[in-house]
């Protein structure tokens, strides 16, 4: 069976700094995989090179998605094959009401697949079923996307996003920052409800809290561009317990 | 920042394959020779068959205009324009007096159809399937130097609404013309409004008597076609007490490698609690990416609440011109009266925007408000320049201003001179600006999310500019937004 994601040897720059230094990491349908680490680790690195973002460049290595070559694809049809970032800082988009973007997202992503674009009217049924299943007041549709969104309605925005876009492989870059635990429960709540037997998610954090919401199946330690550890959920807690400090040292 | 490479590459290609209205119509054209002398401005007038005093007053526009100087404040450049080396006056070879549409030049009716402009209204009217609730919008089409046909005259006739090319209004309603001609942008007011009262050749004539809502939207389809052409026309609007008309304007010409220059004067009068609803699509030839032609607009536009509680709304879409040169304003007078500009500004390639607004309290208790939002790309220059001024007994004056830039790229500028004059203590004006470049990270965000940068940039600056679209009137609004995309295609990667 063909992986969902498969990472091999993965090395990339961003202004000049090697920042990934031969990453492998395999992603199977079904699976939650945690990346935790250090500051400065490549952590959100990763998550930008696998969604291209520009300026990051890759010096070595392959990665697949589905089987298909990552890198031949362009940033918008790596999302319209199914790839999805959330982001650790969603962004504002002043004058563009969150239904809007909904919408012209989903068609765009519909367009490149070939599919028909929803109507609206069919839209706002699925959008409103989805908001009402996330707990999100439906009122955050009308406003302009992200602007003036407190921490959680951003990354419940996010989480919405998620829902409606129904992607394949979905990375999840320190949801948990900014979030206060009443908000980060929720939250985690959402992204809990978009597990699912064809969809794999990589979840980034930095602190193990977020895990105790979101249960992983494998657990990575990302240290200095490298995957250093890999164990269950159960090695989160000692990362808890013992800190990072051993792999920084590796490292160093 | 690759996108940021990608961006400014692109912009450098913009082109004029863009321009999708730059195609020239063939048909024969009646021209006055090169030059400006009092010589041709009689015979413009003759060839109105206008009034002698209409005459007069041409010919002392003309002897005011030669004593006066190009203006220079502006923050835009181009070489000398040479006066004597353009045609005044160019209409398409044709009788005289148009009975029906079935006399127009058949070539002059397929260029308003290829720029999707409904001329025909017996068509529209017999094609019995009509989309539920829209509005029907009469035209009347100025080609060149002439008007060339006004639709819906008669039902307009029926509401007690005058609608018809100012020409015609001198000879059928030379009273109303007299009496406004001139009152709100008087002969000697600038340059290019002086210029434009002794050598106008046609526009659009309002007249809406007292308490009468005009049952349509108005609409003047303007076409420079004829080269080395200078066009000059003159829109005069009325609102009677308590009426309401909203107008729309559009314009665009055929790509040439010669500047082409527009000067047009547009006056309002609005009475007690009248309304006036002005809109502009402006799309003229915007030159190439080198800056080689394109139209050279100098356009005097204002508006005179002249009665109580009377508003005059300003809303303009300017997305062509090499050179825009553009304050509509209005006058406030009238007590409790009201004036608006809402304005998007797009510019791109080589293209130079100077415009704004004045919004000059006169009378008590009156208010304005201005949004602006310009938009430069490519190596464009783009200023909003406005004046907001209160008069010594303009008691209980307010205004307020938005003026917000968006740059895309790095080598264009956005450029904001506000000016602010209050002789009465008790105005308020407020001034908010902002200056943004279109955000790599917002960009990467929509992409992230499926959209293509295109995509992505257009949603973007339809966001930005949400606040004025929304004041268009539906199918323009619709027009504006589709043009705003085309204006900025290949602005990025």
């Amino acid at each position: 069976m063909t992986a969902l994601l498969e990472i091999r040897d993965l090395k990339a720059e961003v202004a000049g700094r090697q920042i990934l230094n031969g990453l492998d990491l395999t992603v199977n349908k079904g699976e939650i995989h945690a990346i935790m680490g250090p500051n400065g680790a490549g952590k959100s690195t990763l998550s930008y090179v696998l969604s291209g973002k520009p300026g990051y460049t890759i010096t070595g290595g392959e990665v697949y998605l589905n089987g298909e070559d990552l890198f031949a694809m362009e940033a918008d049809e790596r999302a319209a094959k199914g790839l999805f970032l959330a982001f650790q800082y969603p962004l504002e988009i002043p004058g563009v009401a969150t239904l809007t973007f909904l919408r012209s997202a989903l068609n765009a992503q519909r367009r490149k697949r070939g599919e028909e674009e929803l109507s609206s009217p069919d839209l706002l049924k699925r959008v409103r079923e989805l908001a009402k299943q996330l707990g999100i007041d439906p009122d955050m549709l009308r406003r302009p996307l992200n602007v003036g969104f407190s921490g959680g309605e951003k990354k419940r925005n996010e989480t919405l996003q998620m829902a409606l876009l129904e992607p394949k492989l979905c990375v999840l870059d320190e949801t948990d920052s900014g979030l206060d635990i009443d908000a980060l429960k929720v939250v985690a709540n959402g992204v809990n409800q978009l597990r699912a037997p064809e969809r794999g998610m990589i979840v980034i954090t930095h602190y193990q809290r977020l895990l105790d919401y979101i249960v992983p199946d494998v657990v990575h330690v990302l240290a200095a561009g490298r995957i250093v550890e890999t164990g269950g959920k159960e090695l989160a807690l000692e990362l808890e317990a013992r800190g990072y400090a051993q792999y920084q040292s590796e490292a160093a | 920042m690759a996108a940021v490479q990608e961006t400014i590459d692109q912009v450098r290609r913009i082109d004029v394959e863009q321009y999708k209205y730059g195609f020239v119509t063939d048909v024969e054209s009646e021209k006055a020779p090169k030059g400006l002398s009092e010589d041709i401005v009689r015979y413009i007038s003759a060839r109105k068959n206008e009034p002698e005093w209409m005459l007069e007053w041409r010919l002392e526009a003309f002897r005011r205009w030669q004593t006066m100087r190009e203006p220079e404040w502006a923050r835009v450049n181009y070489p000398p324009i040479d006066y004597q080396d353009l045609h005044y006056y160019s209409a398409p070879r044709k009788k005289p007096e148009l009975a029906s549409l079935d006399e127009v030049d058949p070539e002059i009716l397929k260029t308003y159809e290829k720029l999707g402009i409904p001329l025909r209204e017996q068509e529209i009217l017999a094609g019995v399937v009509r989309p539920e609730g829209e509005r029907r919008i009469a035209v009347d089409a100025v080609f060149d130097s002439v008007s060339v046909a006004t639709t819906f005259q008669a039902e307009l006739k029926a509401a007690g609404v005058i609608f018809m090319p100012i020409s015609e209004a001198l000879r059928e309603h030379p009273e109303l013309v007299r009496k406004y001609l001139g009152s709100v942008v008087p002969v000697s007011d600038n340059y290019f409004a002086t210029l434009n009262s002794a050598v106008f050749s046609d526009g659009s004539f309002v007249y809406v008597p007292e308490g009468v809502r005009c049952p349509m939207e108005l609409s003047t389809y303007f076409r420079i076609n004829e080269k080395n052409t200078g066009q000059f026309e003159r829109t005069l609007i009325i609102a009677g007490k308590g009426s309401y008309v909203s107008y729309l304007e559009g314009c665009t010409a055929p790509q040439r490698d010669e500047n082409q220059l527009h000067a047009a004067v547009v006056e309002l009068v609005a009475m007690d609690d009248a309304e006036i609803k002005y809109s502009t699509v402006q799309n003229w030839y915007p030159g190439n990416a080198e800056g080689v032609g394109g139209i050279y607009n100098f356009v005097t536009k204002r508006g005179d609440c002249r009665g109580a509680r009377s508003k005059i709304s300003w809303t303009q879409v300017e997305t062509g011109s090499a050179i825009t040169w553009k304050y509509p304003s209005c006058l406030l007078r009238g007590e409790g009266s009201s004036g608006e500009f809402y304005s998007i500004a797009i510019s791109n390639g080589r293209q130079q925007v100077d415009s704004g607004t004045k919004m000059m309290h006169i009378g008590r208790n009156t208010t304005s408000r201005i949004v602006s939002k310009g938009i430069s790309a490519g190596r464009s220059q783009n200023t909003y320049r406005g004046l907001v001024s209160a008069h010594r007994k303009a008691k209980g004056a307010r205004n307020f201003t938005a003026c917000d830039s968006l740059l895309i790229g790095d080598q264009c500028g956005a450029h904001t001179v506000p000016y602010m004059e209050a002789k009465n203590p008790t105005a308020v004006f407020e001034h908010e600006a902002t200056t943004s470049k279109i955000s790599e990270d917002v960009l990467f965000y929509c992409v992230q999310r499926g959209l293509s940068q295109e995509e992505a940039v257009g949603l973007v600056v339809n966001g930005f500019v949400k606040d004025v679209l929304q004041q268009l009137p539906m199918e323009f609004a619709v027009e504006a937004q589709k043009l705003i995309s085309i204006s900025l295609e290949g602005s990025v990667g």
